[in-house]
């Protein structure tokens, strides 16, 4: 990704490297699969899927905007102090994200309790600033914390669904396993609600995505 | 000194910051390859855990709190700050590591050349923040309970890492199908894990 840094020609919007910036981390370099970034945070909230959806979206804003603002600010923050610059600027994208919570969603924001603020410390917005935002223009930052953000959502989102479907039978708070299917004795699995469900499937979601693309095996 | 035992109990096992909270899991995927390692960085953060959540609970309770200003004089009783909460915690914690780790280099050279590299990253782990966040949202009623939670969430993290980094070492004979192996035989062990842990829920102290 360095060669960016010497681009002189003004390029498109959505030229063939920027369309890679958005698509890349959806499966290759997915922040959570391959990278193993921002896990800390997530696996609470995906016992539903709404309480998943909500953090996705959140972290979809906290990061597309926290790339811009490091990346306007990037030629200003001196090398030295950059992490706390770093993180006052997420902490406060955060503060505000909570605050919006709070007033339009306040039982999910209940839910999420402590989750939101450790957006801040979701090791995945600080890897990219650190790694992309600090040397890159504004516009493929913004792509690169879009795209980041939602390698990450959908995780999250397939975590959430799988969790909340054979935990819950229900999907957004709606039942979608018929009645009949429990007259005939089918069980709802108590066991996804737990904690530790989730990092099996995760585990799972791994295994599957590494099974298609060879390329990702761990040699080591 | 019950209660206290208790909280400290409790967060090692019950309300352990891996298993059932996932805080600190960068760091601990990436860090427990091997247990030496593992141990240095189970100890900095019991260490800074010890120190950050006692300090963050000052903060809490007589700066950013409803009405914590109070000592202040009566006019700043309505005062309530708490949408600082996220930036104060992160600021403490973040000048709270850099002086950690300045202490230790002059006072213990031994000891911060086997932390040295740990110190910073933890600055960014999940489990320290989150930490505050819980002792915030518990309502701790004075210093030593909330002391005796950071220290206990630091030691419960401690004996996670140690314990996937002894089995990942263990794991690496074993003929685990190719596209599983390394990250996702990780994740699945640690969700086993934290299964082992769940037994110790109906523990009552």
């Amino acid at each position: 990704m360095s060669e960016n840094n010497n681009q002189t020609q003004p390029e498109a919007l959505f030229s063939a490297r920027n369309k890679k910036l958005l698509t890349n981390p959806l499966g290759k370099d997915n922040p959570i699969n391959v990278q193993v970034l921002g896990i800390c945070s997530v696996l609470a909230i995906t016992v539903q899927l709404r309480t998943s959806l909500v953090m996705a979206i959140s972290v979809v804003a906290v990061m597309g905007l926290a790339n811009v603002i490091i990346s306007i600010l990037r030629k200003t923050i001196p090398p030295r102090i950059r992490i706390i610059v770093q993180l006052t600027v997420i902490a406060s994208l955060v503060i505000l994200v909570d605050q919006v919570l709070k007033a339009f969603v306040y039982d999910i924001s209940r839910q999420l309790s402590v989750f939101v603020g450790l957006i801040i410390t979701n090791c995945i917005i600080m890897g990219r600033l650190e790694a992309f935002a600090l040397k890159n223009k504004v516009w493929p930052s913004f792509l690169d914390g879009i795209g980041n953000a939602a390698g990450y959502g959908w995780v999250l989102l397939t975590v959430g669904f799988f969790r909340e479907l054979l935990g819950s039978g229900t999907l957004m708070g709606h039942q979608v396993i018929p009645d009949f299917m429990y007259e005939m004795g089918y069980e709802n699995n108590g066991f996804m609600i737990l904690p530790p469900m989730a990092l099996i499937t995760v585990g799972v979601i791994i295994w599957v995505q590494r099974h298609r693309d060879r390329s990702l095996v761990d040699v080591s | 000194m019950d209660e206290l035992v208790n909280i400290f109990v409790r967060s090692i096992f019950i309300d352990n910051m891996v298993f059932a909270y996932f805080l600190g899991m960068c760091s601990y995927l990436a860090v427990s390859r091997t247990v030496k390692t593992s141990i240095g960085l189970g100890f900095a953060v019991i260490f800074v855990l010890g120190i950050t959540v006692p300090i963050n609970f000052l903060l809490e309770n007589f700066v950013l709190g409803r009405g914590a200003l109070a000592w202040l004089g009566p006019q700043f009783a309505a005062v309530d700050l708490s949408f600082l909460t996220f930036i104060m915690f992160i600021a403490i914690i973040a000048a709270m590591v850099q002086l950690v780790e300045m202490i230790i280099e002059k006072f213990s050279p031994t000891l911060y050349s086997s932390l040295g590299i740990f110190l910073p990253l933890i600055a960014v782990n999940c489990a320290i923040l989150g930490g505050s966040l819980f002792m915030q949202e518990r309502n701790f009623a004075n210093l030593a309970e909330a002391t005796s939670f950071g220290l206990g969430s630091g030691v419960g993290w401690f004996l996670a890492i140690v314990g996937i980094a002894a089995i990942r070492e263990k794991i690496r004979y074993s003929a685990v199908p190719a596209p599983l192996r390394g990250l996702g035989i990780t994740f699945i062990i640690t969700g086993l894990m934290g299964i082992a842990f769940m037994s110790f829920m109906g523990i009552e102290l």
